[in-house]
């Protein structure tokens, strides 16, 4: 295999003194689909955040390389340009700014082909949505379609997919699997952040992510038999993070060596 | 009384007439109107440059009249009862050289169960010094509807002190929409007070945008009284402002009566040296009353800014795209 696009090595990130990502190692390769999955609060978005460059998202330590350049002291504007780019779980809302402008804004020479098509790609039509605002008056599920069209229409060399998923219905879930894809087939690595197995169909490999650390990575299908066995029901039956940095248990497993649950990483080559 | 129609102009005119029309065809241009729906037949149109009355033109249900006055013009503006008025009325009005002061006093009557819309367009190219004050009485008749929209134009050298003021009556079951923008070009001094007195069953909308830069001065006074059962209002108001820039705004809303709704939202951006400042004031005289207000003032928000960042605008570009789509 080639070498990896991105790769993640021994990433923490302490946010207000806690421990939010905790030795991440992850790699993602040129036109491949990487799935992360894990529970709420399990440190995907800040994960997410941190590749990025967003303010307060600093890794304390750890590399992340893009295509072998060290990202570390990047600004955002810096990523996007070299070709990451995020969509965001909740996108942000824009007064007066036309949906169309906003789907073209990642392009060089922004082109209305080009973002007719990216809106087609996730099932809007440009006469309908083009000329409205990208505001409060799109729902949920608009917005975030948006998003993905903004996305898909900058051809980025990684999209970083923040939970396309949330707040969307069942049947633009196949929309947004099929965007998944096209933008595999298009050449961008997609690094797509869920806590929603099915779409882990749409993936080659998977990570599993718990209270910040990857517990798993390998093959998307065992992937998703492992977190449908093991964290799903922990997820049902608490309604919480299997394990707690916070907790003195978590605090002293951690101080004792480095890890929470050690045993549970089955770290996979490529 | 001065009434010239539009559509003669240019042939038959003094030069000295012609030259003016033309400049201030120019600057209602940069001022974002359309020359072009000055020649229409079925449009009203009132311009106005400095003390000049340069055109005046009726239609059916519309009638405008505009007098000189030595530093200005009086102009009355009359809508019928029940006239259903399909094409804005156009005003344009402006100065044109770099020093001077224009004083507009105008009435506007919308008669009952009319509904019109006016485009008015301000422009000040050339301004090093020129003072722009209008004094407005309006009165939305009953049920009536009046859409007002005002856009400004002042070049660039940001002196121009521009003092809108209107007071407003809106009748039972009448509407006034206004929105006013000052966003093309420096803003140099701008203060705006709007009054307005609302009836049972009433509207009121006041938008007002502007983005001040260098030494600008912005302030923004607008009261809203819901008078009557039901009534409603809302003012928005978006500036932003930027290097050493100043923005005041005051508004309030009174609920006065049962069942009114009033809300009152406002959004400053504050970049660089600037300042801006925020006092809104809420005043309930009735337990079936409700007014509300919402207020968002200082930098861009970061998510929004992150979200542009992320396709590889750099931060400037960012911020002021944000700053634009805001005062569109």
């Amino acid at each position: 295999m080639s070498a990896p696009l991105l790769q993640i090595e021994a990433l923490n990130l302490r946010r207000d003194g806690r421990l939010i990502l905790n030795q991440v190692n992850l790699s993602v390769y040129p036109g491949q689909v990487h799935a992360l999955l894990g529970l709420n609060g399990s440190g995907k978005s800040s994960l997410a955040y941190t590749l990025m460059g967003c303010e307060g998202y600093a890794p304390d330590s750890g590399r992340i390389l893009f295509d072998g350049r060290d990202l570390n002291g990047l600004s955002i504007t810096e990523r996007a340009r070299l070709g990451i780019t995020l969509a965001w779980q909740e996108p942000a809302r824009f007064e007066g700014i036309p949906v169309g402008k906003y789907v073209g804004l990642g392009l060089a020479n922004p082109d209305r082909e080009q973002t007719v098509a990216a809106l087609e790609a996730v099932a809007l039509s440009a006469k309908i949505y083009g000329y409205r605002a990208a505001d409060q008056t799109l729902s949920g599920g608009e917005r975030k379609r948006v998003e993905l069209a903004a996305v898909y229409a900058m051809r980025p060399r990684l999209a970083i997919l923040d939970e396309p998923d949330s707040g969307i219905d069942v049947l633009s879930l196949v929309e947004i699997e099929k965007l998944i894809r096209r933008m595999a087939g298009d050449g961008s690595a997609v690094l797509l952040i869920t806590h929603r197995e099915e779409l882990l169909a749409t993936a080659e490999a998977a990570s599993l992510i718990c209270a910040g650390q990857i517990i798993f990575s390998g093959d998307a299908m065992e992937a998703r038999q492992y977190y449908s066995g093991r964290c799903r029901p922990h997820l049902e039956s608490l309604g919480a993070q299997p394990w707690d940095t916070a907790s003195p248990e978590a605090q002293a497993a951690l101080a004792s060596n480095g890890s929470l649950r050690p045993t549970l990483v089955e770290q996979k080559s490529e | 009384m001065t009434t010239t129609a539009p559509r003669q102009h240019l042939t038959g005119q003094k030069p000295a007439w012609a030259e003016e029309m033309t400049a201030m065809l120019d600057a209602y241009q940069q001022a974002g109107g359309d020359p072009q729906a000055l020649q229409l037949p079925e449009v009203a149109t009132l311009v106005i440059s400095g003390e000049q009355v340069l055109a005046s033109h009726e239609i059916p249900g519309v009638h405008l009249e505009a007098e000189s006055l030595e530093q200005g013009v009086r102009a009355r503006i009359i809508v019928e009862p029940e006239a259903h008025v399909d094409r804005p009325v156009h005003l344009c009005f402006g100065v044109i050289p770099a020093e001077g002061r224009q004083e507009i006093l105008a009435d506007y009557e919308i008669g009952p169960g009319a509904q019109v819309q006016f485009l008015a367009h301000c422009s000040f190219p050339n301004a090093v010094r020129v003072e722009h004050v209008m004094q407005a009485r309006i009165q939305v008749g009953k049920n009536a509807n009046l859409t007002y929209t005002e856009e400004h134009f002042h070049g660039p050298h940001g002196g121009v002190d521009v003092r809108p003021q209107a007071k407003v009556v809106v009748d039972a079951g009448g509407q006034f929409i206004s929105t006013f923008s000052l966003t093309r070009g420096r803003v140099g001094a701008l203060d705006v007070d709007y009054q307005i007195d609302v009836a049972e069953g009433g509207v009121a909308e006041l938008t007002t945008k502007a983005y001040g830069t260098a030494e600008d001065r912005i302030c923004v006074r607008e009261t809203v009284r819901l008078n009557g059962e039901r009534a409603r209002g809302l003012t928005r108001t978006r500036l932003a402002v930027r290097d050493s820039a100043t923005s005041q705004v005051f508004t309030s809303m009174e609920g006065n009566a049962p069942g009114v709704r009033g809300h009152m939202d406002c959004t400053e951006i504050v970049r660089n040296q600037a300042q801006a400042h925020n006092e809104p004031l809420v005043i309930v005289r009735d337990d079936q009353a409700q007014v509300t207000h919402e207020a968002a003032i200082g930098m861009v928000n970061r998510k929004e800014l992150e979200s542009l960042l992320a396709r590889g605008l750099d931060e400037d570009a960012a911020v002021d795209l944000i700053i634009r789509g805001m005062i569109r």
